[in-house]
């Protein structure tokens, strides 16, 4: 953990120093046909959860996690000599993550999704912008590995501004051809139960079409509609999670092949005065395994000097449960499909905290270059035991 | 009943508010170009939404992942 904690760190402060003798910042009417790097961020976050409902022991015991996640990504631009923009962003991120529930596929050996474990996820895309037209083209690769699951994506998007530069059509395809590793529960290994003799890996792949329109209605007030269709093909459980039947005979999680997505959703913001920002969001939910949800999330910045503001926020979730959840003990046996992965049932859930955010003239700590922070807290509560905190910091080099 | 008032409400007032849109030049936007009046989701967010994602069953329309590369639903 320190390893990746202190290369984590040694990389960001090493890309700082590479690139910290660059002269000033481009006057906006020079474009530069050079590559040249347009800022570095550095997200940290601190995540940990309990609650006594997990999933891999068929809806009850620890759901006790903690999860520290390091991203670095860096964005480069040029103009090309039809002086269009182009971005170049790469980025990556390591996960290190401890769950006591995945500690209990097999609690006597390390043969499964381990106690603890780390995910890597490396991206890499592509943006052209040709800003006198409006339009804009992008592509992009992602890969995610970690000890059961790996993950290749790949996405396109174009986007058109209006002509009075008032409104915004953005449409974004997405692709994640997945594997999953099949680790049953050690004492499901062998048994008779035919959804857990399957060995080696099943594929799990997501298609998604995302299409977003975003319009200024005047000088504080801005609207954006967002509308996604997701398809999910192949395996869409998870081999390690229990179901326990009425009579207490256990089985694996059995999910359909196929799931359709429907997320619907707005966001409104309005600047009120000099110094007040609301950010408001909504979405609607719905998929062909019954599952409904409504989102909703408000957030104020308020902005108590030029460089500093301070933000909190609320956020109300409520879903329905999906057609094949019952808790613990609650599945009759001779079912097509179930699971008992507490995710799935039906409850609402409170997300709050604050935020900080720096921005001085100056740079931070007197680095001019080195010109954001932003610090955020939240405390996750639901309605079915599970509460969490989440701490996060981000800084930025500009 | 109720979500056809819910939808017919939205409607109306998403179409009020489209045709109260006012031509805003590039010189008036100092406010709405501010760092936090973004459409979309701020990068100290990931984490958050990466987590959300696990823990609830529905996820998209926030111009992130919706499924795929993680494990999750």
């Amino acid at each position: 953990m320190k390893k990746i904690c202190l290369t984590v760190i040694g990389l960001y402060l090493g890309l700082l120093a590479a690139f910290s003798q660059q002269g000033p910042a481009n006057d906006s009417s020079y474009r530069s046909r050079k590559l040249k790097i347009d800022e570095i961020n550095l997200v940290s976050s601190y995540y940990h959860q309990d609650g006594e409902r997990a999933a891999v022991t068929g809806g009850i015991g620890s759901q006790k996690l903690t999860d520290i996640s390091n991203t670095l990504d860096i964005k480069l631009i040029r103009y090309d000599r039809k002086d269009r923009k182009q971005v170049w962003t790469g980025e990556v991120g390591i996960d290190n993550y401890t769950s006591a529930s995945s500690d209990k596929i097999d609690p006597k050996t390390i043969s499964s999704a381990s106690y603890a474990d780390n995910r890597v996820y490396p991206s890499f895309s592509f943006s052209r912008e040709n800003e006198k037209k409006g339009t804009e083209f992008g592509v992009g690769v992602s890969a995610s590995s970690e000890y059961d699951y790996f993950s290749i994506g790949l996405n396109a998007h174009v986007t058109k501004k209006t002509k009075d530069r008032m409104g915004e059509f953005n449409a974004k395809g997405q692709a994640y051809m997945d594997r999953v590793s099949l680790i049953y529960p050690v004492e499901l290994r062998g048994s008779e139960d035919p959804n857990a003799q399957k060995r080696g890996s099943a594929a799990r792949n997501s298609y998604s079409v995302a299409l977003s329109w975003s319009q200024i209605v005047n000088q504080r007030l801005q609207l954006a509609f967002l509308l996604d269709l997701v398809q999910q093909d192949g395996f869409l459980s998870l081999p390690f999670n229990r179901v326990y039947t009425e009579g207490g005979a256990v089985q694996v999680e059995h999910l359909p092949s196929s799931r359709f997505k429907v997320p619907i959703g707005a966001r409104a913001n309005y600047f009120f005065g000099d110094k007040l920002i609301i950010r408001s969001y909504y979405r609607y939910y719905f998929d062909d395994w019954g599952l409904k949800a409504h989102t909703a999330n408000i957030e104020t910045a308020i902005k108590l000097n030029n460089f500093f503001s301070l933000s909190p926020f609320y956020r109300y979730y409520r879903q329905t449960e999906v057609d094949y959840y019952k808790p613990y003990r609650e599945h009759k046996v001779g079912s097509e499909f179930f699971t008992s992965n507490p995710d799935l049932s039906a409850f609402n859930s409170h997300f709050y905290g604050a935020g900080i955010r720096l921005s001085p003239p100056g740079g931070l700590f007197g680095w001019q270059h080195f010109n954001m922070l932003e610090l955020r807290y939240g405390h996750y509560t639901r309605s079915n035991t599970l509460q969490a905190n989440i701490v996060s910091l981000h800084l930025r080099y500009k | 009943m109720k979500p056809k008032i819910i939808f017919t409400l939205s409607m109306a007032i998403t179409l009020s508010l489209f045709t109260s849109c006012s031509a805003v030049k590039e010189y008036q936007k100092s406010r709405l170009n501010d760092a936090e009046m973004i459409l979309a989701n701020r990068k100290i967010e990931r984490t958050e939404l990466s987590f959300q994602s696990y823990r609830e069953g529905a996820s998209g329309a926030n111009a992130g992942k919706s499924g795929g590369g993680c494990g999750c639903n």
